[in-house]
């Protein structure tokens, strides 16, 4: 648990730290958990390739090597640097995104990708970090009055739709969806009225049907499944059904590593990315899914600790946002593969076998971290040193 | 500061109000993962299993079935099939066309299989061809690499070695259709085929056998992984038939061409040894799949060979009909032996003139003359006598008029008529004339080669009602056991009367001027008695009288007699009897009866061998010649 950390006047109103203080700050504890969530997710891999590293837990690793330490290098770089950016990286996400738009490659029937020759890039990913770091940068020097103008929020709501209607169309109904909720979560955060949300869930609520009309086939039979999986065993809800039954016969103590038979035998669908979770509550019964979810709590909490205890409302909304994030992506995918939210293409967070997830949700922790090294730094409203 | 410390602590409160949402959200996984893991968990459990485990049947193999002596008639040969597994093919068409260029499959087959994949999961096998040749089955192993999807299997199909010999008595096997369906898990197996006909048929679910199972742990595309358990299945009880296959070989040769039916039977037993139905056709051609010129042939052709004409073809019986007329009359005492008739070719009923096929008129004919000449006019008295409904009866004891009861299917009853039918069938009263001519086996009498068979077998065994069969055992649903020795029911016809009968039916074979003298047996030991038939198909017109009867080459076929023969032998201790009949071949002494003789001969030839093979196991045969 997080220890309550010694405010010491020296610290108290320093603009500039030395590499070693920062050295000093990086907490341990956090990459501990980070460390532990990802060797479940070796574990599971490894299993699901029948006890091989190949062809997925060894990649796994090496990326997970590489994103921890890209973490760090994020980091240990000021948190006034990434404020002072923070519009520079939604343009450029923006543009990816335009420009997966008008030359991606199709990937699983989906436009996603785009191949720099080197790595396949994700640009939706990218954005989900530059979106809250944008946002976080806009709501930093608001106060309560600007807040409460409406006018005040059209730019913000403008930051969040414009990229959430272009994943959309691609389309990726998952990732729109969390781009959207976790900006409705800064939003709220920053102290927008409540009332607001109200205003916009209701409205939302009143665009389902035109909505409705944008959502491909297969999306629109996704969620008539979701809604009535017995419909179609062997079809479209042949997903849910096989997870349930994997998921289930596992029942408390779960079958022993290595002995899940339905994953085991291909009855699991996408076992090694988003079912992970089934085959390893298969494997090791409730008792290893809600140690799982004991982790993913812990790693929340560290989030929460973090954004509480930054000196600057940037820091603190940036810490709280990637939480928020890391929170949707593992109760979106776990909810989905239990069958208590239609099938979207949602990953569970650092344990799906998956390159830019990681490396993203990676970068984020990152921030969280630079956020908890540069607490104690105040940041003034246009991410100069104190005013 | 102040400004600043106030958003910091609306940031925790909103903070912790999110925090408690999200805690809110995870307690309702846990409660998910509670509800599938525990409340859930066996109802998982038991599909979970079930995923992962099928059964699957083993068909058992097919019995045998063999002749008397041993000579199959019917066997299993490996069929292998081509088969295509959807999934695992780039594209159905992709895959069909690259077979195509390696072994044939028709235009057919292909809109069978697009019809079938729609139908079935796509990791179901689809027959593409069977009965492939093992040089097709060597090519698709060759160009395997290049087939994805394409796998050879091994079936098994019906093979009938003695092809077009003995088909109307096997039958012939296919696909079960809807309305065959009995709940026999068998039925359930791709390519599993029940018997359609003939004894395949009858006798079917002896010849299944029972089902063996395999358990195997498959994977989400039913991919075999190990087998579990396998259970063998019972393999089908081989069926043996009282048929002799080389008798029944050389009756088919000397029918020939003729549309023909010939039975024959062991009078004793019921043993049905020959039961040949010309033109045949081979059983084997149904399984190979028959063109449509073939089946047109087959199913249009005017001699029918797709009908087993010895039970399921019916003809006048003509004069073989008259011994059940003389006994009708001898048992009613409404005449004696010794009575004489005169016959000047023609008899006066009212207005109408009977005639007698012998124009000229066979002078006084007591009973067994009247056999032996076959005499018109001397069974149109006795039948004035007695009168149509007791000749009707006596017709009925001596099985016809009804199923013989032989374990065959599609048999046909003929017809017996008398008053109440012919007022229930056609509306008409019975006129007087037609007791005459139904008396000499015209007019509505019909009868089956089977029954003429065994009307002769009643007669020879001294009035025991012996009804035939083909299958050596008695087999009930799946089992067999011998047969018990035969012990027929009486028909209370008095010996005396049957002795008259055989008297006058060895006058027709072996006394000079019997219509059937020179078609005799010399052979010492084999005599047969016998009785020709001639039956008329068409109405004579009295001009044609006047002008001279047409002789039957002078007719197109259709309108020629029907010959038949009946008889038994040996004529001391009677053993067999035969039926011939020839559709449309002219007179019976000239066409039926040399046919029966040779047939006869040869049918003794092999009795006397195989009694001194077997020392006379079956020889329960009394001596029955004098009474």
């Amino acid at each position: 648990m997080l220890r309550p950390l010694p405010r010491t006047p020296s610290r108290l109103n320093r603009t500039e730290m030395s590499m070693r203080d920062k050295i000093w700050q990086i907490n341990w504890s956090l990459i501990a958990v980070l460390g532990a969530i990802a060797s479940v997710g070796f574990a599971t891999l490894y299993s699901a390739a029948q006890g091989s590293m190949e062809p997925w837990a060894y990649k796994q690793m090496v990326r997970f090597a590489v994103g921890i330490s890209l973490m760090i290098a994020v980091a240990m770089i000021d948190l006034r640097f990434w404020m002072r950016h923070a519009y520079t990286f939604y343009a450029i996400a923006f543009v990816l995104l335009v420009l997966v738009e008008l030359k991606g490659t199709i990937g699983m029937g989906a436009q996603r990708w785009i191949d720099l020759g080197f790595i396949q890039l994700q640009p939706s990913e990218i954005m989900k970090i530059a979106l809250i770091l944008s946002l976080a940068r806009y709501f930093h020097g608001a106060g309560q009055q600007e807040i409460g103008r409406p006018l005040f929020l059209i730019p913000p709501l403008i930051m969040v739709f414009a990229p959430a209607v272009l994943v959309l169309k691609q389309p990726d109904l998952g990732t729109a969806m969390m781009l959207v909720m976790s900006s409705g979560a800064l939003f709220f955060m920053a102290g927008v009225r409540l009332w607001k949300f109200a205003v916009v869930v209701v409205g939302s609520m009143a665009a389902v049907p035109v909505a409705w009309q944008f959502l491909r086939e297969y999306q629109k039979k996704r969620v008539l499944i979701f809604l009535n999986p017995e419909d179609d065993p062997l079809g479209a809800g042949y997903h849910i059904t096989q997870s349930k039954i994997a998921l289930g016969s596992g029942g408390v103590f779960g079958k022993g590593y290595m002995m899940g038979t339905q994953s085991r035998l291909n009855f699991l669908p996408e076992k090694q990315t988003d079912f992970i979770f089934t085959m390893f509550a298969e494997e090791w019964g409730m008792m290893g899914g809600l140690v799982l979810l004991g982790l993913y709590a812990l790693l929340l909490a560290y989030g929460y600790a973090i954004a509480i205890r930054c000196r600057s409302q940037f820091g603190r909304l940036v810490a709280h946002g990637i939480a928020t994030t890391f929170f949707l992506y593992f109760f979106i995918n776990t909810a989905m593969v239990m069958g208590l939210v239609p099938v979207v293409g949602v990953p569970l967070p650092l344990i799906s076998y998956g390159g830019t997830a990681m490396l993203s949700l990676l970068l984020g922790w990152g921030l969280v971290m630079s956020a908890y090294i540069h607490r104690d730094i105040p940041i003034s409203r246009r991410g100069m040193g104190d005013d | 500061m102040y400004h600043d410390n106030d958003r910091s602590k609306l940031f925790s409160r909103r903070a912790m109000m999110l925090a408690g949402g999200k805690a809110t959200l995870m307690g309702a996984l846990a409660a998910r993962m509670y509800y599938l893991q525990v409340m859930e968990a066996d109802k998982y459990a038991v599909q979970a299993e079930d995923n992962r485990i099928s059964t699957r049947l083993l068909a058992p193999p097919r019995g045998l079935i063999l002749d008397r002596n041993g000579i199959a008639m019917a066997v299993n040969q490996h069929n292998y099939r081509v088969m295509v597994v959807p999934e695992q093919t780039p594209s159905l068409d992709y895959t069909l066309d690259a077979l195509t260029k390696i072994i044939t499959i028709g235009d057919g087959d292909r809109a069978r299989i697009h019809k079938e994949v729609r139908r079935r999961r796509s990791f179901v096998p689809l027959s593409v061809r069977e009965n492939l040749t093992w040089e097709e089955v060597a090519r698709v192993e060759v160009n395997a690499a290049d087939l994805p999807g394409v796998v050879i299997d091994v079936g098994q199909s019906r093979y009938y070695p003695l092809e077009s010999l003995g088909a109307h008595i096997l039958g012939y096997v296919s696909a079960v259709s809807e309305n065959e369906l009995t709940g026999d898990p068998l039925e359930e197996l791709p390519g599993f085929r029940i018997g359609k006909g003939g004894v395949e048929r009858i006798y079917d679910m002896a010849l299944r056998g029972r089902h063996g199972t395999s358990t195997q742990e498959v994977n989400s595309v039913g991919r075999v992984i190990r087998e579990l358990e396998r259970k063998e299945g019972e393999p089908g009880l081989d069926l043996n038939l009282t048929l002799d296959m080389k008798l029944q070989e050389y009756a088919a040769q000397r029918l020939g061409d003729e549309s023909a039916a010939v039975v024959v039977m062991d009078i004793h037993t019921g043993d049905v040894l020959v039961m040949a139905s010309t033109p045949s056709f081979d059983p084997n051609s149904f399984n190979r799949g028959l063109s449509n010129e073939e089946w047109k042939d087959l199913s249009t052709n005017p001699r029918s060979p797709l009908t087993n004409k010895a039970i399921g073809g019916t003809f006048a019986p003509g004069s073989t009909f008259k011994m059940l007329t003389a006994l009708a009359a001898l048992e009613a005492r409404d005449i004696t032996p010794e009575m004489r008739v005169f016959c000047s070719g023609h008899t006066q009923l009212g207005s109408i003139k009977f005639h007698c096929w012998k124009k000229e008129g066979h002078g006084a004919q007591d009973l067994v003359n009247g056999i032996k000449n076959s005499c018109d006019v001397y069974f149109y008295e006795v039948a004035r006598r007695v009168g149509y409904e007791k000749i009707a009866e006596m017709a009925k004891k001596f099985s016809l008029g009804a199923p013989t009861g032989i374990d065959l299917p599609g048999e046909k009853s003929g017809i017996i008529p008398n008053k109440a039918w012919k007022k229930a069938v056609l509306k008409q009263p019975w006129h007087p004339g037609e007791t005459l001519i139904n008396a000499i086996g015209q007019g509505y009498v019909t009868a089956t080669a089977m029954q003429l068979a065994t009307m002769t077998a009643r007669i020879a065994n001294g009035g025991y009602a012996v009804v035939p069969h083909v299958a050596r055992d008695q087999i009930s649903e799946k089992t067999a056991r011998s047969r018990a020795s035969p012990s027929w029911p009486s028909m209370d016809v008095s010996r005396q009367s049957l002795a008259l009968v055989r008297k006058g039916m060895f006058a027709v074979s072996n006394e000079p001027g019997g219509t059937a003298y020179k078609a005799r047996i010399s052979q010492e030991g084999m005599w047969l008695s016998g009785k020709t038939g001639s039956a008329q198909v068409r109405r004579i017109t009295m001009r044609e009288r006047e002008t001279g009867v047409k002789k039957n080459d002078q007719l197109p076929w259709k309108e020629r007699d029907h010959a038949l023969f009946v008889a038994y032998a040996p004529e001391e201790n009677p053993r067999y009897s035969i039926a011939v009949i020839v559709e449309h071949g002219g007179g019976g002494s000239a066409v039926a009866a040399p046919i029966a003789r040779d047939i006869m001969i040869e049918v003794q030839k092999r009795d006397m061998a195989r009694v001194a093979a077997d020392s006379g196991g079956d020889s329960i045969a009394p001596d029955l010649r004098r009474f």
